[in-house]
């Protein structure tokens, strides 16, 4: 199980960093927005993969089956989804304001605006 | 009810007056719901901190599951300390909001900002009595998005720019605090607090969880603005309308340093903080980066509220300093200046809205001569800003007085001589506004002779006699952050 | 001309069956994936398509603002108040072993009150959402 066969892991890192680049480098905001949203995700995977056992079932009562995949993470993920979620629909609330008050969603131009 | 269900009521009462807030849809109904919550919960707060200090931690099953597979809410005297801090100033702010708020929002919009008043109160309390490192997560999240939106809310446009910034790195640091809570689940398999601090001293020194600890450090680290993560606070508290900038000056972030101080110290312990890993030279470091650079730039600010955002950026960074000592003195000094520096801004933010009201800003080109026009305001301001130079007899005093032991203590003279001078930085911003109020003539921008209205200066002015009073009796809060440091370092939870 | 026919006579048929889609989701959250947050969201999606098609106002009609807004509350009310239920009864905050003849009845009951808040909420708030985003003023400069 070389450092390939933790591929779930790499995913994650990509996607993380992935995220975070987008929302250092980009200036629109909401381009910023959906950097945060791919870093947020990236969360998800590092929780949910981990919890699905080798040779896991669901997590069912049944005669015979002694090894069952942790549901936790999964509820914990469901949590995170939806703060996720609040915080995107918060986020892009306050740039159709900003829209409206600065007639641009372009952060370059709104510091510009403001000087 | 008994006395039992408190630690839960002290959360769910704020939690349940949001919705019916929003049901009301009546601002002046809102209000009182807002209000009466936060004293209920105050009230609540006292008396756990009472039972607290007679007899040990209390411990609390929500939905009757024990813990660890439960979620616990746990008040021991860190925790009972800090609830009083949050759930005092939302009681005296929450008073002093209703002529603020009804004069910066319209009057449609009132009972939402009630609503999410009272959700951020909820989230900050649920923050501190909570168990479980992941509901902790909830309540932060619960606590930072209503106050993105309670900061939108302000009369200028550049509000907004100012939410959406905090926003942004708020839900990074939230996000890293996520990542850092899943690598300590991996390897521990709980998310109880206390189950935690058992199972972590075996597998300290293992990547992973030296990896949990450096994101924690550096989500937390973004929500309670240490240097050189601090930029999104300036903004946030300069054009936030004045209730929501005193509020959150004097608790988001001290929640925040509560929360780190408990990973530091009751889950990873203090060895391994101290001793693996260069947490206390790193957090020295930066503290002293954020005392003298915010102390300087403050100086230089042109509004009286972004001077004072960047004095909070210069205060968090003497809590942090005690953090960074990591021995009994420096956390005692840490743990009472977080409630000390919340009393004082807590005061000066609340005079500035009455300052704001009766002159439209806060910027120095209006506050020419105000000690004539408002003269009560202006002595509030003096003697809180006293008190964060930390002149004996006021509480700033005990704080500088705890940290400057902790740092002789270690041997670090340079130190404390850095504690006492960077204090004389903070007289220059405070010579500013007595320059202004006291010795320049009064324009045509300066507000007429009035004060603010009395529901705005007697919450005001309730917190500086506050200021005044712990700097001289210390026996609730200095005693509070020695029993809170000692439990801290005594290691794991009791 | 035609395709709007079209759309309106598939989604006639459409929304009724996505809003029972909604309430299968609701209630089926303990034997597959499922529970209050995502009927929720189908649910408002049903509104939000019938918005879609044929117009705002009409579903501003259907489900009015005063409505929506009350969903929003009352959900959370009705969560928290399964939680003081539980405390009234005797157990602590969200006991749900309290709330019926015995535990594991107590325990769907309090599961089932708590996930029909939960879809409450969530549905007013997606809708809210829709309303705010869809009901600005459109701007004729855009670039």
């Amino acid at each position: 199980m070389s450092a390939l066969g933790h591929y779930n892991y790499w995913v994650t890192v990509l996607l993380m960093v992935a995220g975070l680049y987008i929302v250092i480098a980009r200036s629109n905001l909401v381009k910023k927005l959906i950097g945060l949203s791919i870093f947020q995700t990236s969360v998800y995977l590092l929780y949910i993969a981990p919890g699905k056992l080798v040779g896991g079932t669901p997590p069912i009562l049944a005669e015979g089956f002694r090894l069952y995949s942790n549901p936790l993470p999964h509820v914990l993920i469901l949590t995170a989804i939806v703060v996720g979620v609040a915080t995107l629909a918060l986020g892009l609330a306050i740039v159709v304001r900003i829209r409206e008050a600065y007639g641009s969603i372009e952060e370059d131009e709104i510091l510009e605006a403001d000087r | 009810m008994t006395l039992a269900q408190l630690p839960a009521l002290v959360v769910v009462v704020p939690l349940v007056a949001a919705p019916l807030a929003l049901l009301l849809r009546r601002g002046l109904a809102a209000w009182a719901i807002a209000t009466a919550a936060c004293l209920f919960s105050f009230a609540a707060a006292l008396l756990l901190a009472g039972q607290v200090a007679e007899s040990g931690a209390i411990s609390y099953a929500l939905g009757s599951w024990a813990p660890p597979w439960g979620i616990e809410y746990r008040v021991d005297a860190l925790s009972a300390f800090v609830l009083v801090l949050v759930s005092g100033i939302a009681a005296v702010v929450a008073p002093f909001a209703w002529r603020s708020v009804a004069a910066e929002l319209p009057r449609d919009q009132l009972y939402l900002f009630y609503t999410m008043y009272c959700l951020c109160v909820a989230g900050l309390l649920g923050m501190t009595i909570t168990g479980d490192a992941f509901n902790l997560f909830v309540f932060m999240e619960i606590a930072s998005l209503s106050s993105y939106v309670l900061i939108a809310l302000g009369r200028d446009r550049r509000a907004l720019l100012a939410s959406y910034q905090y926003l942004v790195l708020g839900t990074i640091g939230a996000t890293f605090y996520v990542i850092g809570v899943g690598l300590l689940y991996l390897m521990t398999g709980t998310l109880n607090i206390a189950d935690l601090a058992a199972r972590l001293p075996g597998i300290a020194a293992t990547r992973p969880v030296l990896a949990a600890l450096a994101f924690i450090t550096v989500g937390m680290s973004l929500k309670l603005a240490l240097f050189p993560l601090h930029l999104w606070l300036p903004n946030a508290y300069a054009y936030a309308p004045s209730a929501v900038t005193a509020f959150l000056a004097a608790t988001a972030t001290k929640v925040s340093v509560y929360v780190l101080l408990r990973f530091y110290f009751t889950v990873f312990g203090v060895h391994t903080v101290v001793e693996v890993l260069p947490m206390p030279q790193i957090l020295l470091a930066l503290s002293i980066a954020a005392i003298l650079t915010a102390s300087l730039v403050a100086v230089w600010q042109a509004g009286l509220k972004r001077l004072l955002a960047y004095s909070s950026v210069a205060q968090i960074g003497y809590i942090t300093l005690g953090i960074g000592m990591a021995s009994r003195d420096g956390l005692t000094g840490a743990v009472v200046h977080l409630f000390n520096h919340g009393i004082t801004k807590g005061a000066l933010f609340l005079l500035v809205g009455g300052i704001a009201l009766r002159a439209g800003s806060a910027n120095f080109d209006r506050l020419r001569g105000l000690a004539r026009a408002m003269p009560l305001t202006s002595l509030g301001i003096v003697i809180a800003g006293l008190s964060l130079i930390g002149v004996p007899g006021t509480a700033g005093f005990v704080s500088k007085w705890y940290l400057v032991l902790g740092a002789v203590e270690a041997g670090r003279w340079w130190l404390a001589a850095l504690v006492v001078g960077s204090s004389l930085i903070a007289v220059a911003y405070v010579w500013r506004f007595v320059e202004a109020a006291y010795l320049a003539e009064p324009t045509a921008a300066t507000p007429g002779r009035g004060e603010a209205p009395f529901a705005m200066l007697a919450p005001a002015w309730l917190l500086v006699a506050a200021c005044v009073w712990f700097g001289f009796d210390t026996s609730f809060s200095a005693e509070s952050a020695r029993r809170a440091a000692v439990l801290l370092l005594g290691g794991g939870a009791r | 001309m035609k395709s709007l026919l079209v759309l309106r006579v598939i989604a006639k048929m459409l929304i009724p069956f996505m809003l029972l889609f909604a309430l299968y989701v609701q209630f089926h959250g303990d034997f597959g994936p499922g529970g209050g947050f995502q009927a929720g969201v189908i649910g408002a999606a049903a509104i939000v398509f019938y918005a879609i098609i044929f117009g705002l106002p009409a579903a501003r009609r259907m489900v009015p603002d005063r409505l929506v807004e009350t969903m929003v509350g009352l959900g959370v009310l009705l969560y928290a108040g399964v939680g003081v239920a539980g405390m009234l009864l005797g157990g602590n905050y969200l006991d749900y072993f309290v709330l019926a003849h015995d535990p594991v009845h107590g325990q769907h009951r309090g599961i089932f009150w708590v996930e029909v808040g939960v879809a409450i909420t969530v549905s007013g708030v997606m809708l809210k959402i829709f309303y705010m985003f869809a009901g600005r003023g459109r701007d004729l400069d855009d670039e």
